[in-house]
């Protein structure tokens, strides 16, 4: 008999009711965080400097031992611990004279703190994450580090070519990877998001629309594109138009037949679509656009699906960007960063942003302003400083000789297979207003219709969330009555899938049956439904310090 | 394959559900002429991770790396030291694996540091609002053009001749296509910023002058008579930081009298990464706030009345507003703005202080060290921590010279401003916390030698 046995082992005890609060206001794991701006103690440091001997200051040392050689004495022949004061600095009397107002902790409070508010987050490496049209597959950590390797992650965009022939390398691979893969000619590389390689892709276009003398001023985009391609054709200038969807969900090719012409500079085509669906007149729609004059945008952001099955090349597209960070797993953070190449068609090629990098012989170049005069003078010029987010560039590399050309025509099967997985296994449980087309592809579309009276979209979503999931994408796209798109990915396991088949059917049922208890999902998440009305009526947008409370008298 | 958890048994299962023969039978969609039977040929296959790691190692030893070298580049990217804790926090999987919180419910984590984040900017930059972050540096400037133009309904942006070359060129691009007309200049050589030659191409037809503090060069000036003059004319000002450790001992923009300040943030938190990725911050007046880009953590409260964060005034974005959209951002910066703002709060207002001052007396000492190389002045006598240096020769080549010897000795003004007059000699030397004296030394005698 040991010590241990004879210890007080803890049993659950019937008869007492716990919703009773507690005095922190946490509720065990559930750990309660104030903002950096509230706490008591905030006026501390957490990195140590170097510590000039004797004063006790952390300071620049060496630089105090160098400046004693010089001939005009400046701030720091005496010790520079203290704050410069006016006329001992170089700061041209712009020494500021009034404080930031920065909260400062120790690295413990620091480490807490945010180990406190990352428990806040449902992520990927938690569970599911279904979010359709942004791709949440796993994000393997050889990807992080090889990013970190220091040759990638501690060199200057502007060093001298000969101190970076890998980095040019790694970003030439990429390139290849994704003009092959894609059947494409070029890529730019330095968009830096799905968004810029719109805007990317659009300024090529009318680039090279203007180099022909044939101004157009219509882009055409069918109604359920993402947001994103009618507000970059406005940027560039362009007049939006919708292209309407036929009842299988596609592009309604007779009504886009019609409506090209003379005026029309580009189709913004989403491929597989916002629908989850193929595009099966892809061809016949480049085609037509061609015929018209016009070019062909590919919104590349479900590239996912078709990777390793099909080329946008040999469907007529003449730029595509691709999302790092949704098909080549790079992490999405919170909301980015992300890196959005893009690909191009031989007729667009000329018009490609700069910088791009260039084998010439076995030595790795990069085609700036200067020297681009001599084979590349039509681009349209920069978009970034400096030569795109090579940190992301790094990861997807590593993940696509992780999986190599057989693996990525495997992520693209099982990505499709899951989908339809998720689809079929709901028949009759919710409704799929394309179901009957055929397969989907990489996402699954489903309505509210069927639901009680009173019971939406945003109710079975929020239920989801007290199940254990992150929601699929609500509302989106625009031409389904409560659409739910629904993104497995390929690197979820079958028991995953059915354990979430489970618990949508389940939430699905109490929306049809008019379960009213769905309104006040979620009840177990950090923080009940929040009030955006208020935050959007009334914006608090940064940290006010609490006026002081006047004295009682 | 180790990412993909299907096995063949769990496949054919599944394709008995959805009553398909095959994976292949999933894809009747795609046109047959187009559909691909294979392995893309002449590609490799799959590889271990013992396999990629190796490959890529080899890329990566074939680049000279900041810390291997004495290095003083600059010029919009800035070597600092980063407490090992921001990059743990960051790789935590609740942060590094979740999305842009669309459901705040269960992103209160995301949420809450991006509301403290856009408050550090915001007090950062003297203003009153700060956004979640943009791209970087260059592509929040184009924004802010944007942004003046809506604000004052005009087109004419004055641009500083000390404005970083690559924010020119990416405005210029821009503008092509939005129809801004932009004055430039290239800048000279000289000790002073070119805040009177500004002043005077500001007239009623100008949304906006924009200043970058300090400039290209290093130069700073006070910026309140150029914001007094662009109010005078119901323009603009829209100043540029793409050294945030400034801020910590020089005047913040906003206030001076900015009216939109952004940059790049860098500088605190994120690594040189060749260029990317890196983080835009973007602030302004709070009667702006409705013609800002980008996303906005907001507080609120939730059903209970507990506080909370969510995203907000998503009115002004592309998901709403589609071609209305004050912008068509949509993934921003997200990972390095938590990298920034953890930073921060490591350092807070002392350490930030103190960082700043680290860097002024290095940059100081650095300065007249080398203005003692023979042939070598010193160009601008009033700086942060990064000053131009006037070389008896060219300076591109001295570069490239002293690279070969190991020394990665600035940025020459030739490669950012490829056969410009007068400009090739200069040579933009950055010193931060990270150059020690050794450093320093060898960028003297490496100079010294390139030309001898």
């Amino acid at each position: 008999m040991s010590m241990n046995r004879e210890g007080r082992p803890t049993r659950p005890e019937s008869g007492h009711e716990a919703e009773t609060g507690t005095w922190t206001g946490n509720r065990a794991l559930m750990l309660e965080e104030a903002l950096i701006f509230e706490m008591d103690e905030a006026d501390g440091c957490g990195v140590d400097f170097e510590i000039l001997p004797g004063t006790g200051r952390g300071t620049a040392r060496s630089a105090v031992e160098g400046a004693q050689h010089l001939a005009r004495p400046p701030l720091h022949q005496a010790p520079p611990g203290p704050p410069p004061r006016p006329g001992e600095d170089r700061l041209g009397g712009l020494l500021r004279n009034r404080p930031i107002g920065l909260p400062g902790l120790s690295e413990p409070q620091t480490v807490r703190h945010y180990t406190r508010l990352s428990r806040q987050n449902y992520a990927i490496d938690l569970g599911l994450f279904p979010l359709g049209s942004c791709t949440m597959k796993h994000n393997p950590r050889l990807c992080e580090k090889m990013a970190r390797l220091p040759g990638f992650a501690d060199i200057h965009p502007l060093q001298p070519a000969d101190t970076v022939q890998g980095a040019l390398e790694l970003i030439a691979k990429l390139g290849e990877w994704l003009v092959t893969l894609t059947g494409m000619h070029s890529v730019a590389m330095s968009p830096k998001a799905g968004a810029h390689g719109e805007l990317c892709g659009l300024l090529a276009i009318r680039a090279a629309l203007e180099a022909r003398g044939d101004a157009r001023e219509v882009v055409l985009v069918p109604e359920s594109a993402h947001g994103t391609n009618p507000a970059t054709a406005a940027f560039v200038g362009y007049r939006v138009e919708n292209i309407p969807a036929n009842d299988r969900g596609r592009v309604d090719l007779d009504a886009l037949k019609g409506r090209l012409g003379p005026d029309v500079a580009a189709v913004m085509i989403t491929n597989p679509n916002t629908c989850g669906l193929f595009e099966p007149d892809m061809i016949a729609i480049s085609e037509a656009v061609h015929a018209a004059g016009g070019l062909v945008y590919c919104d590349g952001a479900n590239f996912n699906a078709i990777v390793g099955r099909v080329r946008p090349g040999d469907l007529g597209i003449d730029a595509m960007h691709i999302n790092l960070h949704k098909t080549f797993s790079t992490p999405h953070g919170g909301g980015g960063p992300g890196s959005g190449p893009v690909v191009f068609s031989q007729a667009l090629t000329p018009f490609a942003p700069l910088p791009f990098v260039e084998k010439q012989g076995d030595h790795y170049v990069l085609v700036e302003e200067e020297t681009a005069g001599e084979h590349h003078g039509q681009s349209f010029g920069r978009m970034t400083a400096f030569h795109g987010q090579m940190g992301m560039f790094t990861r997807a590399l590593a993940y696509i000789l992780s999986h190599g050309a057989d693996g990525l025509r495997q992520v693209s099967g099982d990505a499709v297979l899951n989908a339809n997985y998720i689809l079929r296994s709901l028949d009759g449980v919710l409704d799929a207003p394309f179901g009957a087309s055929g397969p989907c592809m990489h996402e699954a579309l489903f309505s509210d219709k069927g639901f009680a009276e009173g019971l939406t979209t945003l109710d079975l979503a929020k239920a989801l969330i007290d199940e254990g999931y992150h929601p699929m994408t609500m509302y989106f796209p625009l031409v389904v009555h409560g659409a739910m798109l629904v993104e497995p990915t390929e690197t979820e396991s079958k028991a995953t899938l059915d354990q979430f088949i489970g618990a949508l059917r389940s939430v699905a049922e109490r929306a049809k049956a008019g379960d009213q208890s769905l309104k006040a999902a979620p009840v177990y998440a950090p923080r009940r439904r929040l009030d955006e009305t208020q935050a959007a009526r009334r914006p608090v947008l940064v940290y006010q310090e609490p006026k002081q409370a006047e004295a009682a008298e | 394959m180790r990412y993909l958890p299907l096995a063949e048994a769990d496949r054919q299962e599944m394709l008995r559900t959805i009553g398909a023969p095959s994976v292949e039978a999933l894809f009747t969609d795609v046109p047959e002429a187009a559909r691909l039977d294979g392995a893309i040929h002449g590609l490799p296959s799959h590889a271990s991770e013992m396999a990629v790691e190796r490959a890529l190692s080899a890329m990566a030893r074939r680049n000279l790396s900041a810390g291997e070298a004495p290095f003083f580049l600059g010029c919009g990217a800035y070597k600092h030291h980063i407490p090992a804790s921001v990059d743990h926090l960051i790789q935590r999987g609740e942060f590094l694996t979740s999305y842009t919180p669309y459901q705040p419910e269960i992103a209160q984590g995301t949420l809450q540091a991006l509301f403290e984040f856009q408050t550090q900017v915001a007090r950062l930059y003297g203003c009153d609002v700060a956004n979640a972050s943009m791209y970087d540096g260059s592509t929040a400037c184009w924004e802010a053009i944007g942004m003046a133009r809506r604000i004052t309904r005009r087109g004419k942006a004055v641009l500083s001749s000390g404005l970083h070359p690559h924010y020119v060129s990416v405005a210029k691009t821009m503008a092509r296509f939005t129809g801004d007309r932009l004055v430039t200049a290239l800048p000279e050589l000289g000790p002073e910023p070119d805040t009177a030659a500004l002043i005077e191409q500001i007239d009623a037809e100008t949304s906006c002058a924009v200043v970058q503090y300090p400039d290209i060069l290093g130069r700073i000036g006070d910026l309140s008579e150029l914001a007094e003059r662009c109010h005078a004319a119901g323009a603009l000002l829209v100043a540029v930081v793409t050294e945030p450790v400034a801020l910590g001992l020089i005047r913040a923009p906003g206030e001076m009298g900015a009216d939109i300040v952004v940059g790049e943030g860098q500088s605190i938190g994120v690594g040189l990464n060749f260029g990317g990725p890196y983080v835009g911050l973007f602030a302004t007046r709070d009667k702006y706030v409705r013609q800002m880009p980008g996303r906005l953590a907001g507080e609120t409260v939730d059903a209970e009345g507990k506080r909370g964060f969510v995203l907000t005034l998503s009115t002004r974005e592309q998901h709403i507003r589609r071609e209305k959209a004050t912008s068509n951002i949509c993934t921003n910066s997200g990972l390095c703005a938590l990298a920034f703002t953890i930073h921060m709060t490591l350092l807070g207002e002392k350490g930030l202080r103190r960082l700043a001052e680290v860097n002024h007396a290095r940059a100081c000492a650095a300065a007249d060290r080398l203005a003692r190389v023979a042939g070598v002045e010193l160009v601008n006598d009033v700086f942060f921590n990064e000053f131009t240096l006037r070389l008896p020769r060219e300076a591109r080549p001295a570069v490239r010279a002293m690279a070969e010897k190991g020394v990665l000795g600035g940025v020459s003004l030739g490669r950012l401003y490829p056969g410009a007059e007068g400009l090739e000699n200069g040579l933009v030397v950055a010193v931060t916390e990270t150059s020690t004296n050794e450093d320093v030394e060898a960028l003297a005698a490496a100079l010294e030698e390139a030309l001898a």
